[in-house]
């Protein structure tokens, strides 16, 4: 099982290490120093290292590497899991999972680790049961600390929700206000070829919820088109009988923020593209070249586009742009070569534009290839695969909850070839 | 107030401040001493030297202290061990506590204190909590068996805390079962005594499927884990733990995901593969794992190399999920790798314009190593599907136009696969390929380059300019392309024998007289000699045709797929090998799928479209070669990228005794490499395969003959003793007697006559002995048999009873038959055949052996084989094993496939063996053992 965690910064520090079983010299990160030195991007570390006696299991997220280390046969996608989840509950427990929160909260950071797992075996990992353990920071709470002259930062006793059938949620919750809000998100990946067609179109679907609920409320939550689902994964909390059966979410939703349920939407389906882009990038002998973009909606169903940001990645060959949007700012790093233009919402009646000139360096001969575009966007109040929630309802309370559900379709990894 | 305070340091002695703050009375300033003395600790600083002050403050009510002073135990008991025994009090107290927290901190914490002496106190304090009424309290317990047993495996197993485990199994809080699991499932790995008291049981796994659905998904992961090692008993069994754990795919977590895929792939191999079930669950398959492709990349990736795996098993699960594999461009490049390689697997006559547009965009991609590995894909497609060659080749010369360097050459490597593949189709553009002939600075291009004018000599009017141009700069290339070199300017001078004697001269002496690389020396006085002795036959052996290439690349031995299937999820799985190939410690159970249970409806209908994953692309049956598991251009047969391939050697070394003279230029790729020394000396060749004894008519095969036994002992033949053995000669069996009158009278008339038997051995002629046979004298006879005798099966198998009659009387006895001599000499199977076979055959066949203590390699065990006429088909490599695929037939006409795994270093070998007849087995694994120690 998992041995031991090393983080590690972008610079090489391993600034802090955790043994859940015999100490590991922390030299064993030289082997992953070496793969790091090897890949050209941090992303591009192959996710898992062999070692003549163990195996480095790692992930890259904000800008730290999370590096397991084990010596037996585990499955490594357990290891990944649990580090990605490891990353989700110090960001819920810290606002933010970076070096410096990290180091801020040293003593919770070693509590919460050792709480997550016993011997490599993962103890306890669900956030409701952490927090009843290992109270999280909280500035109110210090402050009461330092007067009373008493620490709270460890609960005394057995965390309600560990052992019970539901370990997601406690018992005892209360609140004045009752509320369960759900966000329908679908995020559209593509890959649209230079003469605008599409190579691959898919939606990456989400249901986050924000459940505030007293007591023990039992959710039934129905789509009007749940026939759009074939490809779906739940939270542990989703009946998963009832949905195989009746087509309906049934659950006891954790208490907090969390996501109901992911779904896919494959290539097979028919997905509608939002916007498309025309491009004309050329480079010309002579070191320069032309740029010239225009984005422009698509199929929206009325809706505006709005948070519309443009991404190139310049070839290595390019020294400056020169550029003139219609609309929106535009910045060029000139190490990363990559182009960011932040056009805003799309008014239909004037499409944004951006034009100008490329500078090469001289003597580098003229890029093979024309960079990938990547678009960014949001369209609120719509769901783009026409999902749609039909009815909320509750049973096991009495009160009367507050619904609301939201629409969002956004980009994901939507790209253009040029 | 934020914890970095813990690490602001005083110049004053640190170690000494925090020693004064630990023993104060306030405890406040304990805790926060405490607190430093982590901080200190995580940071890597050596703070050991604290220990007694920090232990001293375990005894406390405050939860939050005892916590970190338990976690600095940790890290420190092992060091500080003599002082660590004052903890022990502290614990079994707590194990008494009535807060179940505490009671189960203690025993958490007390099972990673890696100190025996330690250990042994608190056997009595884990057996209690094992117990405890608070399940949280037994969880914990249950992992701190696996901690003990790291520590003291067999004070475990006396205390009897295995039975104290499988007991948590059936407990009723699914969270214990499930941490239950987890630590048998560790225990297993490392402990293979440990197995029979913790074996699975149909109840087991029914309560673990109760539990799977109750417990955390980290526990659903070992559940599943340990329900994919169970093997059901029948297909019921199997389809109805897959109904229970096919709900399972459609969780959150990657890692259940996958787990519950690999049970279910494992359980498929049982049910009737035309079910609808099957169908069903082919169709569930598919969404899970392109769900996993949208998760982080390290997830993705490990997905990626599980579904490598699947679809080499059963292709049609994501056949039409082609397009989730397109790389997007900021995918990291080792997801883009792996997206490539199934892109590949996936390809077929209906979708490979897509592909091709795709790869065709990718060759312009700035990651070197993705372009070159889209290239060799376009290359692949080629291969793979015929109609669609022409396009590929097309797109092929596109990209050669870019000049892109890198480009370029792998271009040129992949169109000589193409020519190989589809001779006489494309030559035509071997112009456009000569263009850039300046630009090729990498071995493996040169080569390429070099194997097509020389190939394609007669087509290319300035072949000899070419290569000329290449001899220059001769002695600074690499032994890759200098061999080639040599290997085309001697084509060329037999296509074109008039104008280029001169430029063939100079590479014979270039080889051979300035050359220290014996390789290449060997070559050239091979080509010089054939060349001065016999035109003729120097034309025949270097221009002779070559076997094409087969289309289906990279695919993984039958056998490891199959064990790796059972393996998907692990670590195993993603780097392609089988766990005791690389994870240490782990106890070599090999895992293999289950049996079909229904095996007579197979039979019935061989080689459906799911036993065999390949038969939707299989085609070409002529072609022979499978290159390489790394690279596509290993297989030139006389290209020396990375050698030929052990199956093509294998080819060529089995031909050569049939026909006397050698027919493929290949031959003397092999000469060359062995050395001519050996060649001419005639001895040291012979542990090659034999290849070479055989051309040269040396040394041939020579069975082995089992030494002679007493078959009829004096006492009982009234004088007349008997000795005797069997061999095989000339493809025919002999019986080897020796006749010895210790009685007081010469005896006359031998005659001899077999009894019915299994193989229907009789002699083919009447018994020659020197007659009369003078007492205390003895005369040997060799008395030819054939089988055309009447068959009745015996018992054992291989007796054969046998009567012997002289003037004295009859006598009667039996002897055994050595399995070996009934194996002929037709018993080699091709390539393809074998496979075939091996498929068709249940996997309720096969068995396994081991075959101990063998003191030799993998070449000289297929010599010995072979002289024995069990056939080595292919030899492969598999993660530094040979693997031998071997075959025989018995002179009724019975087939037998065998795999031989040789691990180095191991004189134990592994023998599968798969064929109809069960009877058989005995026999021939008692042959490959005796061959093998002879």
């Amino acid at each position: 099982m998992i041995h031991s965690l090393f983080i590690i910064n972008n610079t090489g520090d391993v600034f802090m290490e955790k043994h859940w079983r015999s100490v590991i010299n922390k030299s064993i990160c030289d082997y992953f120093f070496e793969a790091q030195s090897k890949a050209t991007n941090p992303e591009d570390i192959p996710p898992i290292l062999s070692t003549p006696h163990h195996y480095l299991i790692n992930i890259y997220r904000n800008n730290l590497h999370f590096v397991a280390v084990v010596t037996t046969e585990v499955p490594p996608l357990f290891v990944l899991e649990f580090l990605h989840r490891v990353c989700d509950i110090f960001e819920d427990y810290f606002g933010d999972c970076n070096e410096s929160t990290l180091k801020e909260h040293y003593v919770i950071v070693f509590e919460l680790l050792d709480e997550m797992l016993d011997n490599g075996f993962p103890l306890a990992m669900e956030i409701n049961v952490l927090k009843e353990l290992i109270k999280p920071p909280n500035f109110l709470r210090t402050i009461t600390d330092t007067v009373t002259g008493k620490s709270t930062s460890v609960g005394a006793t057995l965390p309600t929700g560990q052992l019970s059938n539901i370990p997601w949620r406690r018992t005892g919750v209360k609140y004045t206000n009752n509320e369960a809000y759900f966000d329908v998100i679908e995020e559209i990946d593509a890959i649209i070829d230079k003469n605008g067609t599409t190579v691959i179109a898919e939606i990456q679907g989400y249901i986050d919820c924000l459940i505030k609920l007293s007591g023990m409320p039992d959710l039934t939550l129905t789509f009007i088109n749940p026939r759009l689902l074939d490809d779906v994964s739940f939270h542990p909390c989703v009946r998963f009988k009832r949905w195989e059966s009746e087509k309906i979410l049934s659950f006891v939703p954790p208490d907090g923020h969390f996501r109901l349920m992911s779904y896919h939407i494959g290539s097979n389906n028919m997905v509608a593209i939002p916007l498309y882009v025309k491009h004309n990038i050329s480079f010309r002998e002579g070191s320069s070249g032309r740029f010239d973009v225009t984005v422009c909606p698509k199929q929206t169903m009325g809706k505006s586009v709005e948070n519309v940001v443009v991404e190139v990645p310049f070839p290595k060959a390019v020294l400056n742009v020169t550029l003139t949007p219609s609309q929106g700012k535009y910045s060029f790093d000139p190490v990363s070569k990559m182009m960011t233009w932040e056009v805003g919402k799309i008014d239909t009646s004037k499409l944004p534009n951006i034009k100008g000139s490329i500078s090469l360096q001289t003597g580098a001969g003229i890029p093979e290839s024309n960079p990938a575009i990547t678009v960014m966007f949001s369209i609120s109040q719509m769901a783009v695969s026409g999902l749609k929630v039909n009815r909320l309802d509750m049973y096991g309370e009495k009160y009367k909850p507050f619904k609301g559900v939201k629409y969002l379709t956004r980009a994901g990894k939507f790209q253009i070839r040029t | 107030m934020t914890d970095s305070k813990y690490f602001t340091t005083t110049k004053k002695g640190e170690i000494f401040e925090l020693k004064a703050e630990l023993n104060s009375d306030k405890k406040e300033k304990k805790k926060e001493a405490v607190k430093k003395v982590i901080a200190s600790m995580t940071v890597g600083k050596d703070v050991s030297a604290l220990f007694t002050d920090v232990v001293n403050c375990m005894q406390t009510e405050n939860l939050e202290l005892k916590k970190l002073v338990y976690l600095y135990l940790m890290n420190y008991a092992k060091s500080q061990s003599d002082t660590a025994i004052i903890s022990v009090n502290t614990f079994v107290k707590d194990c008494e506590d009535s807060n179940p927290l505490i009671r189960a901190l203690a025993v958490r914490t007390m099972g990673c204190i890696r100190v025996d002496k330690i250990t042994e106190y608190l056997c009595e304090p884990l057996r209690k909590c094992l117990k405890d009424e608070d399940p949280y309290v037994r969880k914990t317990a249950a992992v701190c068996v696996a901690k003990m047993h790291d520590i003291n495996a067999q004070l475990v197993e006396d205390q009897g805390f295995l039975d104290l485990l499988k007991d948590l199994l059936s407990d009723s809080n699914p969270m214990v079962v499930a941490n239950a699991v987890a630590a048998i499932s560790e225990i297993l790995e490392t402990s293979p005594t440990a197995q029979q008291s913790l074996e699975m049981n149909i109840g087991t796994i029914n309560k673990l499927l109760t539990a799977l659905n109750e417990c955390s998904e980290w526990g659903q992961v070992f559940i599943l884990d340990a329900i994919s090692n169970y093997n059901p008993k029948d297909d019921k069994e199997a389809q109805s733990i897959c109904e229970r754990v096919t709900p399972r795919l459609a969780h959150a977590n990657a890692a259940v995901v996958l787990s519950a895929v690999k049970v279910i792939m494992k359980l498929m191999e049982m049910l009737d593969p035309h079910s609808d079930y099957i169908t069903m669950l082919v169709k569930k398959l598919s969404p899970p794992l392109v769900t996993l492709l949208s998760a982080e990349p390290e997830i993705q990736y490990v997905a990626l190399r599980n579904i490598n795996l699947i679809v080499q098993k059963r292709s049609d699960i994501l056949k039409a999920e082609m397009k989730v594999f397109f790389v997007k461009y900021n995918d990291p490049i080792y997801v883009k790798l792996e997206k490539l390689d199934i892109m590949i697997r996936l390809t077929n006559q209906g979708n490979i314009a897509q592909v091709l547009a795709e790869l065709k965009e990718y060759a312009t991609e700035v990651d070197v190593d993705f372009v070159r590995k889209s290239v060799r894909a376009i290359g692949r497609c080629a291969i793979k599907v015929e109609q669609a060659a022409e396009r590929c080749v097309s797109t092929l010369l596109d990209l050669i136009q870019t000049k892109v360097n890198y480009v370029v050459q792998e271009a040129i490597v992949v169109i000589k696969d193409i020519f190989r593949k589809y001779p006489n189709k494309y030559e035509s553009i071997i112009a456009t390929l000569c263009e850039n002939l300046d630009t090729l600075d990498e071995p493996e291009a040169r080569a390429s380059m070099i194997w097509i004018i020389g190939e394609y000599a007669e087509r290319i009017d300035n072949a000899d300019e070419l290569l000329e141009s290449f001899l220059e700069g001769f002695q600074d290339e690499n032994t890759q392309v200098q061999l080639q070199l040599l290997t085309a300017i001697v084509k060329l001078f037999l296509k074109r024998p008039t104008d280029t004697q001169e430029l063939v001269q100079q590479v014979l002496s270039l080889a051979t007289q300035d050359s220290d690389n014996p390789d290449l020396r060997d070559r050239g006085y091979i080509y010089w000699r054939l060349l001065s002795t016999d035109p003729a036959a120097a034309k025949e052996v270097v221009l002779a045709e070559k076997p094409l290439i087969s289309e289906e690349t990279d695919l993984l031995e039958p056998t490891l797929l199959d064990e790796l299937i059972c393996h998907i999820s692990s670590l195993a799985s993603v780097y392609h090998k089988p766990p005791n190939a690389f994870v240490e410690g782990k106890a070599s159970l090999r895992r293999s799928l289950p049996p079909r249970s229904q095996s007579d409806s197979m039979d019935a209908q061989p080689a459906s479209s799911l036993e065999s994953p390949t038969s939707n692309v299989s085609s070409a049956p002529q072609a022979t070669v499978i290159p390489g598991a790394d690279s596509l251009i290993g297989d030139l047969l006389d290209m020396d990228l990375g050698g030929p391939t052990p199956f093509q050697q294998q080819q060529m070394y089995q031909q050569m005794p049939q026909q006397s003279q050698p027919q493929q230029s290949g031959v003397v790729d092999f000469l060359g490499g062995e050395g001519l020394d050996s060649l001419l000396g005639g001895g040291g060749g012979m542990d090659s395969l034999g290849g070479l004894g055989d051309i040269f008519g040396a040394a041939s095969s020579n069975s082995y003959v089992p030494p002679a036994e007493v078959w009829l002992p004096a006492s009982k033949g009234k004088g007349l003793e008997i000795n005797g053995t069997f061999a095989r000669k000339n493809g025919q069996i002999f019986m080897e007697l020796t006749f010895t009158n210790k009685a007081m009278q010469p005896m006359v008339g031998f005659a001899i006559q077999f009894n019915r038997n299994s193989f229907g051995l009789t002699p083919a002629s009447p018994l020659q002995v020197q007659s009369p046979l003078i007492p205390n004298s003895s005369a040997s006879a060799s008395l030819q048999l054939n089988t055309s005798g009447q068959i009745q099966k015996m018992d054992p198998l291989l007796m054969v009873q046998v009567a012997v009659k002289n003037s004295i009387d009859v006598f009667y006895f039996s002897s055994m038959i050595p399995q070996h001599v009934l194996f002929t000499e037709d018993g080699e199977m091709d390539k393809k055949e074998f496979l075939a076979s091996w498929k068709e055959i249940p996997t309720t066949n096969e068995v396994q052996y081991v075959i101990t203590d063998v003191q030799h390699n993998a070449d000289t065990v297929s010599q010995k084989l072979r002289n024995n006429n069990i056939f080595t088909i292919a030899k492969r490599n598999v993660e530094g094993q040979d693997m031998l695929y071997q075959s025989l037939k018995l002179t009724n006409g019975i087939k037998v496939l065998a795999e031989l795994k040789i691990a180095p270093g191991n004189p134990n070998f592994t023998l599968s063996m798969k064929c109809r007849v069960l009877d058989i087995y005995t026999g021939i694994q008692t042959a490959y053992d005796t061959i093998l120690h002879n």
